[in-house]
Protein backbone atom coordinates (compact mmCIF):
# COMPACT_ATOMS: atom_id res chain seq x y z
CA UNK A 1 0.00 0.00 0.00
CA UNK A 2 1.85 3.10 -1.45
CA UNK A 3 0.71 6.87 0.11
CA UNK A 4 1.09 9.60 -2.76
CA UNK A 5 0.22 13.67 -3.49
CA UNK A 6 1.50 16.15 -3.32
CA UNK A 7 3.43 18.26 -0.49
CA UNK A 8 0.74 19.39 2.29
CA UNK A 9 -1.23 16.67 1.22
CA UNK A 10 -1.48 14.53 4.55
CA UNK A 11 0.53 12.05 3.68
CA UNK A 12 2.73 12.45 6.95
CA UNK A 13 -0.36 13.45 9.20
CA UNK A 14 -2.12 9.97 7.94
CA UNK A 15 0.79 8.01 8.76
CA UNK A 16 1.27 9.93 12.75
CA UNK A 17 -2.13 9.37 13.63
CA UNK A 18 -1.44 5.47 12.51
CA UNK A 19 1.55 4.89 14.28
CA UNK A 20 -0.20 6.78 17.45
CA UNK A 21 2.13 9.90 17.18
CA UNK A 22 -0.63 12.47 16.85
CA UNK A 23 -4.27 12.06 18.18
CA UNK A 24 -7.03 12.53 15.53
CA UNK A 25 -9.24 15.91 16.35
CA UNK A 26 -12.05 13.61 15.22
CA UNK A 27 -13.13 9.74 14.36
CA UNK A 28 -11.34 6.87 15.40
CA UNK A 29 -8.61 4.72 14.48
CA UNK A 30 -9.13 0.66 15.14
CA UNK A 31 -5.93 -1.18 15.91
CA UNK A 32 -4.80 -5.11 15.96
CA UNK A 33 -3.93 -5.37 19.54
CA UNK A 34 -0.51 -5.99 19.74
CA UNK A 35 0.64 -5.30 15.77
CA UNK A 36 4.57 -5.78 15.76
CA UNK A 37 5.01 -2.65 13.28
CA UNK A 38 8.37 -2.15 11.85
CA UNK A 39 8.81 2.07 11.33
CA UNK A 40 11.89 3.61 9.11
CA UNK A 41 11.40 7.59 9.79
CA UNK A 42 12.16 9.90 7.14
CA UNK A 43 15.25 10.45 8.28
CA UNK A 44 17.62 9.98 11.63
CA UNK A 45 19.67 13.04 12.68
CA UNK A 46 22.24 12.06 15.38
CA UNK A 47 24.13 14.66 16.96
CA UNK A 48 27.78 13.64 16.54
CA UNK A 49 28.35 14.33 20.38
CA UNK A 50 26.83 10.89 20.70
CA UNK A 51 28.88 8.09 19.99
CA UNK A 52 26.67 4.99 18.62
CA UNK A 53 28.17 2.19 16.72
CA UNK A 54 25.61 0.83 14.04
CA UNK A 55 25.32 -2.68 15.43
CA UNK A 56 25.02 -0.29 18.87
CA UNK A 57 21.98 0.71 17.46
CA UNK A 58 20.44 -2.17 15.70
CA UNK A 59 20.61 -3.61 19.38
CA UNK A 60 19.11 -0.98 21.15
CA UNK A 61 15.92 -1.63 22.92
CA UNK A 62 15.96 -4.93 21.04
CA UNK A 63 16.09 -7.54 23.90
CA UNK A 64 15.74 -10.84 21.68
CA UNK A 65 18.71 -9.32 19.06
CA UNK A 66 22.10 -10.69 19.41
CA UNK A 67 25.36 -9.78 17.07
CA UNK A 68 24.87 -12.09 15.05
CA UNK A 69 21.20 -11.26 14.04
CA UNK A 70 22.21 -7.89 13.76
CA UNK A 71 24.96 -8.40 11.19
CA UNK A 72 22.11 -10.79 8.99
CA UNK A 73 19.90 -8.01 9.06
CA UNK A 74 23.06 -5.38 7.71
CA UNK A 75 23.67 -8.29 5.49
CA UNK A 76 20.04 -8.51 4.14
CA UNK A 77 19.50 -4.73 3.20
CA UNK A 78 23.29 -5.00 1.78
CA UNK A 79 25.19 -3.20 4.36
CA UNK A 80 26.95 -5.62 5.74
CA UNK A 81 30.50 -3.80 6.19
CA UNK A 82 28.64 -1.02 8.34
CA UNK A 83 28.25 -2.94 11.44
CA UNK A 84 30.70 -1.24 13.27
CA UNK A 85 30.68 1.62 11.28
CA UNK A 86 30.24 5.01 13.53
CA UNK A 87 26.13 5.87 13.05
CA UNK A 88 27.21 9.76 13.17
CA UNK A 89 29.50 9.30 10.10
CA UNK A 90 26.94 7.32 7.75
CA UNK A 91 25.61 8.66 4.22
CA UNK A 92 21.98 9.66 3.53
CA UNK A 93 22.09 6.28 1.91
CA UNK A 94 23.76 4.11 4.85
CA UNK A 95 22.08 5.41 6.79
CA UNK A 96 18.86 4.77 5.13
CA UNK A 97 19.72 1.13 4.76
CA UNK A 98 20.67 0.79 8.35
CA UNK A 99 17.23 2.27 9.36
CA UNK A 100 15.34 -0.50 7.25
CA UNK A 101 17.60 -2.65 8.79
CA UNK A 102 16.41 -2.12 12.22
CA UNK A 103 12.86 -1.95 11.28
CA UNK A 104 12.75 -5.38 9.59
CA UNK A 105 15.07 -7.04 12.65
CA UNK A 106 11.89 -6.37 14.51
CA UNK A 107 10.13 -9.42 12.57
CA UNK A 108 7.35 -6.69 11.73
CA UNK A 109 3.94 -7.76 10.72
CA UNK A 110 3.57 -4.38 9.19
CA UNK A 111 6.35 -2.53 7.89
CA UNK A 112 5.80 1.59 7.92
CA UNK A 113 8.31 3.63 5.71
CA UNK A 114 8.47 7.36 5.41
CA UNK A 115 10.00 7.94 2.10
CA UNK A 116 12.65 5.90 2.16
CA UNK A 117 14.50 7.19 -0.57
CA UNK A 118 14.98 10.58 0.57
CA UNK A 119 18.69 11.25 -0.10
CA UNK A 120 19.42 8.25 -2.33
CA UNK A 121 20.50 8.64 -5.91
CA UNK A 122 18.26 7.47 -8.50
CA UNK A 123 20.25 4.21 -8.80
CA UNK A 124 20.05 3.54 -5.51
CA UNK A 125 16.32 4.37 -5.40
CA UNK A 126 15.17 1.40 -7.58
CA UNK A 127 17.40 -0.74 -5.93
CA UNK A 128 15.96 0.00 -2.61
CA UNK A 129 12.36 -0.47 -3.59
CA UNK A 130 13.64 -3.82 -5.20
CA UNK A 131 15.14 -4.55 -1.50
CA UNK A 132 11.58 -3.81 0.39
CA UNK A 133 9.55 -5.80 -2.40
CA UNK A 134 11.86 -8.97 -1.28
CA UNK A 135 12.23 -7.95 2.38
CA UNK A 136 7.88 -7.79 2.02
CA UNK A 137 7.88 -11.35 0.11
CA UNK A 138 10.19 -12.74 3.11
CA UNK A 139 8.43 -11.35 5.93
CA UNK A 140 5.49 -11.70 4.96
CA UNK A 141 4.48 -8.45 6.55
CA UNK A 142 2.06 -5.74 5.07
CA UNK A 143 4.13 -2.45 3.72
CA UNK A 144 3.03 0.96 4.14
CA UNK A 145 5.19 3.46 1.83
CA UNK A 146 5.01 7.78 1.83
CA UNK A 147 6.55 8.27 -1.47
CA UNK A 148 7.40 10.59 -4.17
CA UNK A 149 8.77 8.37 -6.48
CA UNK A 150 6.00 7.61 -8.76
CA UNK A 151 7.57 5.78 -11.01
CA UNK A 152 9.12 3.64 -9.19
CA UNK A 153 6.56 3.14 -6.97
CA UNK A 154 3.67 2.24 -9.54
CA UNK A 155 5.44 -0.71 -10.76
CA UNK A 156 5.93 -2.11 -7.75
CA UNK A 157 2.82 -1.77 -5.01
CA UNK A 158 -0.30 -3.55 -4.73
CA UNK A 159 -2.67 -0.52 -3.70
CA UNK A 160 -2.12 3.22 -4.15
CA UNK A 161 -3.78 6.06 -2.31
CA UNK A 162 -3.75 8.98 -3.18
CA UNK A 163 -4.41 12.53 -1.21
CA UNK A 164 -4.81 15.67 -1.28
CA UNK A 165 -6.14 16.90 1.78
CA UNK A 166 -8.97 14.25 0.90
CA UNK A 167 -8.60 10.88 -0.84
CA UNK A 168 -8.47 11.67 -4.44
CA UNK A 169 -8.52 8.18 -5.89
CA UNK A 170 -7.38 4.45 -4.68
CA UNK A 171 -7.34 1.31 -5.90
CA UNK A 172 -4.21 -0.73 -7.97
CA UNK A 173 -1.58 1.11 -9.02
CA UNK A 174 -2.54 0.77 -12.81
CA UNK A 175 -6.47 2.11 -12.10
CA UNK A 176 -5.09 5.06 -10.28
CA UNK A 177 -2.39 6.28 -12.91
CA UNK A 178 -5.73 6.83 -15.16
CA UNK A 179 -7.53 8.46 -12.45
CA UNK A 180 -8.52 11.69 -14.13
CA UNK A 181 -7.87 12.88 -10.37
CA UNK A 182 -4.07 11.18 -10.46
CA UNK A 183 -3.62 12.72 -13.89
CA UNK A 184 -4.75 16.18 -12.62
CA UNK A 185 -2.30 16.06 -9.86
CA UNK A 186 0.44 14.67 -11.33
CA UNK A 187 -0.26 14.81 -15.16
CA UNK A 188 0.80 11.52 -16.97
CA UNK A 189 4.33 12.29 -16.31
CA UNK A 190 5.17 13.56 -13.49
CA UNK A 191 4.51 17.02 -14.13
CA UNK A 192 4.68 20.25 -12.07
CA UNK A 193 1.38 20.13 -9.78
CA UNK A 194 -1.28 21.62 -11.08
CA UNK A 195 -4.36 20.86 -9.26
CA UNK A 196 -7.94 21.53 -10.35
CA UNK A 197 -11.11 20.64 -9.33
CA UNK A 198 -14.60 21.96 -10.60
CA UNK A 199 -15.29 21.79 -6.95
CA UNK A 200 -14.55 23.36 -3.85
CA UNK A 201 -13.00 22.02 -0.45
CA UNK A 202 -13.51 23.77 2.63
CA UNK A 203 -10.77 24.18 4.64
CA UNK A 204 -11.01 20.79 6.31
CA UNK A 205 -10.16 19.27 3.16
CA UNK A 206 -13.93 17.60 2.68
CA UNK A 207 -15.62 18.71 -0.02
CA UNK A 208 -17.75 21.79 -0.17
CA UNK A 209 -20.42 20.99 -2.89
CA UNK A 210 -20.42 17.48 -4.25
CA UNK A 211 -22.31 18.15 -7.38
CA UNK A 212 -21.00 17.58 -10.32
CA UNK A 213 -17.42 16.18 -9.90
CA UNK A 214 -15.86 15.25 -13.00
CA UNK A 215 -13.69 12.51 -10.66
CA UNK A 216 -15.34 9.93 -8.24
CA UNK A 217 -14.75 11.31 -4.46
CA UNK A 218 -15.28 8.78 -2.06
CA UNK A 219 -17.29 10.99 -0.03
CA UNK A 220 -15.57 10.26 3.27
CA UNK A 221 -12.89 11.27 5.47
CA UNK A 222 -9.53 9.02 5.04
CA UNK A 223 -10.35 5.69 6.75
CA UNK A 224 -8.28 3.92 8.70
CA UNK A 225 -8.43 0.23 8.21
CA UNK A 226 -4.24 -0.22 7.31
CA UNK B 1 52.73 25.88 53.07
CA UNK B 2 50.22 23.77 54.39
CA UNK B 3 49.92 21.18 56.81
CA UNK B 4 49.06 18.24 54.77
CA UNK B 5 48.65 15.60 58.26
CA UNK B 6 46.72 17.89 59.98
CA UNK B 7 44.06 18.84 56.79
CA UNK B 8 43.92 14.70 56.56
CA UNK B 9 42.10 14.80 60.08
CA UNK B 10 39.86 17.90 59.44
CA UNK B 11 36.50 16.47 58.62
CA UNK B 12 35.05 19.48 56.81
CA UNK B 13 37.37 18.67 53.96
CA UNK B 14 36.29 14.73 53.69
CA UNK B 15 32.77 16.25 53.85
CA UNK B 16 33.76 18.10 50.77
CA UNK B 17 35.53 15.71 49.39
CA UNK B 18 32.58 12.75 49.46
CA UNK B 19 30.06 15.99 48.27
CA UNK B 20 32.25 16.71 45.31
CA UNK B 21 32.41 13.19 44.29
CA UNK B 22 28.93 12.35 44.21
CA UNK B 23 27.97 14.98 42.20
CA UNK B 24 30.43 14.70 39.66
CA UNK B 25 29.89 10.84 39.60
CA UNK B 26 25.80 12.02 38.85
CA UNK B 27 26.83 13.85 36.46
CA UNK B 28 28.98 12.23 34.34
CA UNK B 29 25.79 10.29 32.37
CA UNK B 30 23.47 12.73 32.89
CA UNK B 31 25.77 15.63 31.58
CA UNK B 32 26.28 13.42 28.97
CA UNK B 33 22.39 13.18 28.04
CA UNK B 34 23.00 17.17 28.44
CA UNK B 35 25.37 17.19 25.63
CA UNK B 36 23.45 14.79 23.35
CA UNK B 37 20.43 16.37 23.34
CA UNK B 38 21.86 19.60 23.72
CA UNK B 39 20.18 20.44 27.30
CA UNK B 40 22.96 22.68 28.15
CA UNK B 41 20.91 25.74 28.57
CA UNK B 42 17.93 23.69 30.36
CA UNK B 43 20.16 23.28 33.01
CA UNK B 44 21.12 26.56 33.25
CA UNK B 45 17.92 27.46 33.41
CA UNK B 46 16.93 25.34 36.42
CA UNK B 47 20.16 27.02 38.03
CA UNK B 48 18.98 30.24 37.91
CA UNK B 49 15.79 29.09 39.94
CA UNK B 50 18.19 27.93 42.41
CA UNK B 51 17.81 31.41 44.67
CA UNK B 52 13.85 31.45 44.48
CA UNK B 53 14.30 27.65 46.21
CA UNK B 54 16.43 28.65 49.02
CA UNK B 55 14.47 32.37 49.82
CA UNK B 56 11.38 29.75 49.84
CA UNK B 57 12.88 27.40 51.81
CA UNK B 58 13.94 30.11 54.32
CA UNK B 59 10.50 31.35 54.33
CA UNK B 60 8.88 28.09 54.64
CA UNK B 61 11.66 26.77 56.85
CA UNK B 62 12.40 23.83 54.83
CA UNK B 63 16.23 22.82 54.26
CA UNK B 64 17.48 24.75 51.60
CA UNK B 65 18.62 21.76 49.35
CA UNK B 66 14.76 20.49 49.51
CA UNK B 67 13.57 23.80 48.65
CA UNK B 68 15.61 24.17 45.25
CA UNK B 69 14.65 20.24 44.35
CA UNK B 70 11.10 21.03 44.69
CA UNK B 71 11.53 24.23 42.75
CA UNK B 72 13.80 23.11 40.31
CA UNK B 73 11.33 19.99 39.97
CA UNK B 74 7.89 22.45 39.59
CA UNK B 75 10.24 25.05 37.02
CA UNK B 76 10.90 21.25 34.99
CA UNK B 77 7.71 20.24 34.44
CA UNK B 78 6.15 23.87 33.75
CA UNK B 79 9.19 24.03 30.80
CA UNK B 80 7.72 20.58 29.39
CA UNK B 81 4.07 22.30 29.46
CA UNK B 82 5.16 25.30 28.09
CA UNK B 83 7.41 23.47 25.52
CA UNK B 84 4.61 21.79 24.64
CA UNK B 85 2.16 24.77 24.16
CA UNK B 86 4.40 27.71 23.23
CA UNK B 87 5.54 28.44 19.19
CA UNK B 88 8.63 30.07 20.40
CA UNK B 89 11.61 28.84 20.08
CA UNK B 90 13.09 26.85 23.16
CA UNK B 91 15.76 28.73 23.86
CA UNK B 92 13.67 31.69 23.78
CA UNK B 93 11.63 30.34 26.27
CA UNK B 94 14.51 29.06 28.20
CA UNK B 95 15.89 32.75 27.88
CA UNK B 96 12.81 33.65 29.66
CA UNK B 97 12.28 31.89 32.26
CA UNK B 98 15.82 31.53 33.40
CA UNK B 99 15.91 35.17 33.85
CA UNK B 100 12.85 35.89 35.00
CA UNK B 101 13.22 33.07 37.81
CA UNK B 102 16.66 34.83 38.81
CA UNK B 103 14.80 38.21 39.34
CA UNK B 104 12.43 36.47 41.06
CA UNK B 105 14.49 34.71 43.28
CA UNK B 106 16.32 38.44 44.09
CA UNK B 107 13.65 40.36 44.78
CA UNK B 108 12.13 38.05 46.94
CA UNK B 109 14.88 37.88 48.93
CA UNK B 110 15.16 41.71 49.64
CA UNK B 111 10.72 41.49 49.88
CA UNK B 112 11.65 39.25 53.14
CA UNK B 113 14.81 40.89 53.73
CA UNK B 114 16.98 37.72 53.90
CA UNK B 115 20.33 37.39 54.85
CA UNK B 116 22.01 35.06 51.62
CA UNK B 117 25.23 35.03 51.18
CA UNK B 118 24.78 35.62 47.43
CA UNK B 119 28.51 34.79 46.52
CA UNK B 120 28.42 31.27 47.72
CA UNK B 121 25.07 30.63 46.55
CA UNK B 122 26.49 31.63 42.82
CA UNK B 123 29.99 30.51 42.92
CA UNK B 124 29.08 27.54 45.97
CA UNK B 125 30.52 26.19 49.35
CA UNK B 126 32.23 23.52 49.20
CA UNK B 127 33.78 23.76 51.91
CA UNK B 128 30.74 24.37 54.44
CA UNK B 129 29.05 20.86 53.58
CA UNK B 130 27.42 19.26 56.69
CA UNK B 131 26.98 15.89 57.44
CA UNK B 132 22.89 16.59 56.80
CA UNK B 133 23.69 17.51 53.47
CA UNK B 134 26.08 14.68 52.46
CA UNK B 135 22.90 12.13 54.09
CA UNK B 136 20.70 14.13 51.82
CA UNK B 137 22.89 14.36 48.95
CA UNK B 138 23.68 10.83 49.12
CA UNK B 139 20.60 9.80 49.12
CA UNK B 140 19.51 11.89 46.05
CA UNK B 141 22.68 10.53 43.99
CA UNK B 142 21.77 7.14 44.48
CA UNK B 143 18.11 7.79 43.45
CA UNK B 144 18.96 9.17 40.44
CA UNK B 145 21.86 6.53 39.55
CA UNK B 146 19.43 3.93 40.22
CA UNK B 147 16.60 5.38 37.67
CA UNK B 148 19.50 6.17 35.45
CA UNK B 149 20.29 2.39 35.17
CA UNK B 150 16.60 1.53 34.68
CA UNK B 151 16.14 3.49 32.11
CA UNK B 152 19.87 3.54 30.37
CA UNK B 153 18.20 1.92 26.88
CA UNK B 154 14.71 3.85 27.19
CA UNK B 155 16.73 6.68 27.82
CA UNK B 156 19.35 6.18 24.73
CA UNK B 157 16.27 5.12 22.05
CA UNK B 158 14.66 8.15 23.05
CA UNK B 159 17.59 10.31 22.71
CA UNK B 160 18.39 8.82 19.05
CA UNK B 161 14.63 9.17 17.91
CA UNK B 162 11.66 10.32 19.62
CA UNK B 163 9.20 9.28 17.28
CA UNK B 164 10.68 5.94 16.81
CA UNK B 165 11.41 5.02 19.75
CA UNK B 166 7.77 5.85 20.28
CA UNK B 167 6.19 3.31 17.58
CA UNK B 168 8.81 0.68 19.48
CA UNK B 169 6.50 1.03 22.58
CA UNK B 170 8.55 3.03 24.87
CA UNK B 171 6.27 5.77 26.74
CA UNK B 172 8.57 8.87 25.37
CA UNK B 173 6.84 11.60 27.82
CA UNK B 174 7.73 9.47 30.57
CA UNK B 175 10.73 9.27 30.11
CA UNK B 176 11.58 12.93 28.92
CA UNK B 177 10.20 13.90 32.57
CA UNK B 178 12.30 11.57 34.27
CA UNK B 179 15.39 13.12 32.47
CA UNK B 180 14.24 16.70 33.34
CA UNK B 181 13.47 15.39 36.83
CA UNK B 182 16.70 13.92 37.66
CA UNK B 183 18.65 17.18 36.19
CA UNK B 184 16.56 19.00 38.45
CA UNK B 185 17.63 17.25 41.25
CA UNK B 186 21.16 16.90 40.13
CA UNK B 187 20.94 20.99 40.26
CA UNK B 188 19.49 21.03 43.63
CA UNK B 189 22.60 18.84 45.08
CA UNK B 190 25.00 20.46 43.06
CA UNK B 191 24.78 23.94 44.05
CA UNK B 192 26.57 22.92 47.23
CA UNK B 193 29.52 22.38 45.36
CA UNK B 194 29.70 24.38 42.62
CA UNK B 195 27.15 27.07 43.12
CA UNK B 196 24.66 27.99 40.29
CA UNK B 197 26.62 29.84 38.20
CA UNK B 198 28.76 27.33 37.10
CA UNK B 199 26.68 23.95 37.56
CA UNK B 200 26.49 23.84 33.63
CA UNK B 201 29.69 23.81 33.48
CA UNK B 202 30.26 20.45 35.72
CA UNK B 203 27.26 19.01 33.39
CA UNK B 204 28.76 19.68 30.54
CA UNK B 205 32.26 20.18 30.07
CA UNK B 206 33.29 16.59 31.29
CA UNK B 207 31.09 14.86 29.09
CA UNK B 208 32.84 17.05 26.40
CA UNK B 209 35.46 15.38 26.94
CA UNK B 210 35.33 12.23 27.58
CA UNK B 211 33.82 12.44 24.08
CA UNK B 212 37.07 11.89 22.08
CA UNK B 213 38.00 9.13 24.46
CA UNK B 214 34.81 6.87 23.67
CA UNK B 215 33.78 4.90 21.59
CA UNK B 216 30.19 3.99 23.25
CA UNK B 217 27.80 5.79 24.98
CA UNK B 218 28.07 3.61 28.43
CA UNK B 219 32.34 4.26 27.89
CA UNK B 220 31.52 8.00 27.69
CA UNK B 221 28.89 7.87 30.62
CA UNK B 222 31.84 6.15 32.98
CA UNK B 223 34.72 8.48 31.55
CA UNK B 224 32.79 11.39 32.14
CA UNK B 225 32.26 10.62 35.64
CA UNK B 226 36.22 9.59 36.43
CA UNK B 227 36.74 12.85 34.82
CA UNK B 228 34.41 14.75 36.99
CA UNK B 229 35.65 13.21 39.92
CA UNK B 230 39.26 14.08 38.98
CA UNK B 231 38.06 17.48 38.79
CA UNK B 232 37.28 17.76 41.73
CA UNK B 233 40.47 16.21 43.25
CA UNK B 234 42.47 18.32 41.79
CA UNK B 235 40.40 21.14 42.53
CA UNK B 236 39.85 20.64 45.75
CA UNK B 237 43.55 20.35 46.05
CA UNK B 238 44.48 23.32 44.25
CA UNK B 239 41.91 25.28 46.86
CA UNK B 240 43.94 24.26 49.66
CA UNK B 241 47.04 24.84 48.33
CA UNK B 242 46.90 28.39 46.95
CA UNK B 243 43.20 29.25 48.67
CA UNK B 244 41.17 29.89 46.12
CA UNK B 245 37.24 28.87 45.63
CA UNK B 246 36.74 25.35 45.60
CA UNK B 247 33.69 25.64 42.91
CA UNK B 248 35.66 27.57 40.57
CA UNK B 249 38.74 26.06 40.84
CA UNK B 250 36.75 22.34 40.25
CA UNK B 251 35.60 24.28 37.08
CA UNK B 252 38.75 25.17 36.07
CA UNK B 253 40.25 21.48 36.42
CA UNK B 254 37.24 20.32 34.40
CA UNK B 255 38.45 22.27 31.68
CA UNK B 256 42.18 21.56 31.97
CA UNK B 257 40.82 18.21 31.19
CA UNK B 258 39.11 19.48 28.50
CA UNK B 259 42.00 20.50 26.69
CA UNK B 260 44.02 18.49 27.66
CA UNK B 261 41.51 15.87 25.77
CA UNK B 262 41.44 18.32 22.55
CA UNK B 263 44.64 17.09 21.86
CA UNK B 264 43.95 13.94 20.72
CA UNK B 265 43.91 13.71 17.06
CA UNK B 266 40.31 13.85 15.28
CA UNK B 267 41.25 10.41 13.55
CA UNK B 268 40.27 8.10 16.37
CA UNK B 269 36.96 8.51 18.12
Amino acid sequence: MTLIGPNGAGKTTLLRLLLDLTKPSSGSIWRLPGLRIGYMPQRLQIDSSMPMSVERFLLLGQPGMDVAQAQKALDRVGAGQLLKASLANLSGGEMQRVLLARAASRKPQLLVLDEPTQGVDVGGQSELYQLIATLRDELGCGVLLVSHDLHLVMAATDRVLCLNQHICCHGHPEQVSKDPAYLELFGDKVAPYTHQHNHQHKLSGDIADAGECIHDHPKKTPSNKK
Amino acid sequence: MVDFSELLHSQFLWYALCAGLLVAVVSGPLGCFAVWRRMAYFGDTLAHSALLGVTLGFVLHIMPTLAVGATCCLLAVLLMYLQRRQKLAVDTLLGILSHSMLALGIVTVSLFQIKVDLLSLLLGDLLAVGSHDLVLMSVTAVGILALLYFLWEKLLAFTLHEELASVEGISVERVRMALMLMLALLIAIAMKVVGVLLITALLIIPAAAARKLSRTPEKMALLASLIGCLAVVLGLLASILWNTPAGPSIVLAASLFFLICQLRPLGSK
